[in-house]
C-alpha cells in the first residue's frame, strides 16, 4: 500500500469523516457518546440518521488501520488458528471466502471477519438463548459505511474495498489488493487480541442472561401467595462489601 | 444441419482519442476507466449471457427487465454499468462545456429557472452522493420535464422508465487519479469543459419522439 494511498486515505477520507461527524454532532445529545454507541444508535435499526455514515466510517477506518502492520501476513496462531480450522476448515478456505466476499461486493464497502456470538442475523438484536453453534467466526461483507457492529457481531478484521483504498496502487484489480493484504499486511496479533475480547464479552453477556433466565424461572415456580425474596445483594450493599474488602 | 449463431457485446470505443479530454480527464484515467473497468463489465455481462435468459435482449431492454422492480437479477449490475458507461463516454467531448443553445437551453431554463440553477442542482446532487454512483440529467416521461437526480451503484433513470440525457460517473475510479477526493473540482470541470451539449441536443431530439415537450397539438375542428 503506497505512501500516497495511505496519505490520501487517512488524511483526506478518514479525516473528512471525523470533521463532518464533529460538525454534525456538536452540541447534540450524541456528542458525549462513545463512538461505538454512536454507530449503533445512529444506525437506528436500518433507517440511519444523517451522521451514521460519518460515525461508522470513522469507526471502520480506525479499525482498519489497526489490523495492518509493516511485515504482516504469515499465519495466525493459538486459539485464533484453531477456530479458523474449526469454522472454515483451513486458512486457505478463509482466504477464499474473504476474496469471494470482496469480489462480490458491488460498489463500495467493507469485508469483515467477525465473531458471531449468537444466531439472530438482523437488526440491533440481542439473542436471548445463545447456543454452542452460534459462537463462531464468519466472513461478511457490508455496503458503503455499514459494519457488522449493527448486527451485534464482534468485528475482528476489516478490509476496506472502497476504490479509494486500492485504485492508485491496483487500479481495478480488487482481487490482487485483497491477496496482498492477506499475505503482507494483515496483523494476526491484533485479530487474535480482538477475538479474546470478543469471547470475554460474549461469555459475560451470556452469564448475565442466564442469571436473568434463572431468576424468571424461579419466580414462575414459586407457589402463588409466596413471595420470592430477592436475596441478591442490592447495588448499595455490593458497594459496601467492596469497600470492606 | 443448422448452425447456431451466437453474438455477444463488444466494448464500444469512446468517440474521441483517449487523451482528447486532457487536462480535465487524463489519458491514464480514460485508459483504465474504459480499458479496464468498463471492459470488465462487458466481459462479465457476456459471461452471464452464456447461460442467461436475457440473451438476445437489447441492452436497454435488459437493464429495465433485470432491474426487476428493485430486486435486481444477477445480470443487472453489469448490464446497467455497460449501458451507463457507453452513455457516459458519449456525454463528453473534447472542448465541451460552456453553454447549450436553442431549444435545449430553453427547456433547461423552463424546468430549472435558469442555466445557473441547473448547474447548482447538478453539482449539489453529485456531492450529496455517498458511495459510488451516477448523476443524471434526465427527462421525466410523465411530468414532461427535465430533472437532476443521483443514483447509487449501477442504477440509471432507465429503470424508472425515464429518458437519460447526461450521465456523470461518480464512482471513485472515474476521478480518483486526477482529482483524489476533490469531487467538486471534478464535477465543475465536467460541466465547464467536458459535457457535450451536442450529444444533449441529439438526445433531446430523440426523446421528443416519445415525449411531447410543447403545448399539446390538438387540431382545431
Amino acid at each position: 500500500m503506497s505512501k500516497e494511498t495511505v496519505e490520501y486515505h487517512w488524511e483526506r477520507h478518514h479525516k473528512g469523516h471525523v470533521d463532518s461527524l464533529n460538525a454534525i454532532v456538536q452540541g447534540t445529545e450524541f456528542a458525549e457518546m462513545k463512538l461505538e454507541n454512536m454507530v449503533l444508535t445512529s444506525y437506528n435499526e436500518g433507517n440511519p440518521l444523517p451522521f451514521f455514515v460519518h460515525a461508522s466510517q470513522v469507526w471502520n477506518h480506525d479499525f482498519f488501520w489497526e489490523n495492518m502492520k509493516p511485515g504482516g501476513g504469515g499465519n495466525p496462531s493459538g486459539m485464533l488458528s484453531e477456530m479458523i480450522e474449526r469454522d472454515f476448515g483451513s486458512l486457505d478456505e478463509l482466504a477464499k471466502q474473504i476474496q469471494n466476499a470482496a469480489l462480490t461486493q458491488f460498489g463500495s464497502g467493507w469485508v469483515w471477519l467477525a465473531y458471531k456470538a449468537h444466531r439472530l442475523g438482523v437488526g440491533n438484536d440481542i439473542n436471548p438463548r445463545p447456543s454452542g453453534k452460534d459462537k463462531r467466526l464468519v466472513v461478511v461483507k457490508t455496503p458503503n459505511a455499514v459494519s457488522p457492529l449493527v448486527w451485534d457481531y464482534y468485528p475482528l478484521l476489516a478490509i476496506d474495498v472502497w476504490e479509494h483504498a486500492y485504485h492508485m496502487d491496483y487500479e481495478n484489480r480488487r482481487g490482487d489488493y485483497v491477496s496482498v493484504f492477506l499475505d503482507k499486511l494483515i496483523s494476526w496479533d491484533v485479530v487474535s487480541c480482538r477475538l479474546e475480547n470478543a469471547m470475554v464479552r460474549a461469555s459475560k453477556r451470556e452469564q448475565m442472561e442466564n442469571r436473568k433466565l434463572l431468576w424468571e424461572q424461579l419466580k414462575e415456580q414459586t407457589p402463588i401467595g409466596k413471595k420470592v425474596v430477592d436475596s441478591r445483594p442490592t447495588p448499595k450493599a455490593r458497594q459496601k462489601m467492596k469497600r470492606r474488602r | 444441419r443448422a448452425y447456431r449463431v451466437t453474438a455477444y457485446y463488444g466494448l464500444t470505443t469512446p468517440p474521441y482519442e483517449l487523451d482528447a479530454l486532457e487536462p480535465y480527464m487524463s489519458k491514464r484515467t480514460v485508459e483504465i476507466h474504459w480499458g479496464k473497468h468498463h471492459n470488465e463489465h462487458v466481459e462479465k455481462l457476456n459471461r452471464h449471457l452464456k447461460t442467461s435468459a436475457f440473451y438476445g435482449h437489447t441492452l436497454e431492454e435488459m437493464v429495465k427487465a433485470t432491474y426487476n422492480n428493485g430486486s435486481p437479477l444477477v445480470e443487472f449490475n453489469d448490464a446497467s454499468s455497460v449501458w451507463s458507461h457507453d452513455f457516459f463516454w458519449e456525454s463528453m467531448q473534447p472542448k465541451g462545456g460552456s453553454m447549450p443553445t436553442g431549444g435545449v437551453l430553453d427547456q433547461i431554463e423552463k424546468d430549472f429557472g435558469s442555466f445557473t440553477n441547473f448547474k447548482d442542482e447538478f453539482t449539489f446532487a453529485s456531492l450529496s452522493l455517498f458511495g459510488p454512483g451516477w448523476v443524471w440529467l434526465y427527462l421525466k416521461r410523465n411530468e414532461k420535464k427535465l430533472a437532476v437526480a443521483p443514483t447509487q451503484n449501477a442504477i440509471s433513470p432507465l429503470v424508472w422508465g425515464d429518458i437519460p440525457i447526461i450521465g456523470l460517473d461518480m464512482w471513485e475510479h472515474a476521478y480518483y487519479l486526477d482529482y483524489k477526493d476533490d469531487r467538486s473540482a471534478y464535477v465543475n470541470n465536467f460541466l465547464d469543459h467536458l459535457v457535450s451539449w451536442h450529444s444533449v441536443m441529439v438526445r433531446m431530439m430523440r426523446a421528443e419522439a416519445f415525449v411531447n415537450l410543447g403545448e399539446p397539438k390538438i387540431p382545431v375542428a
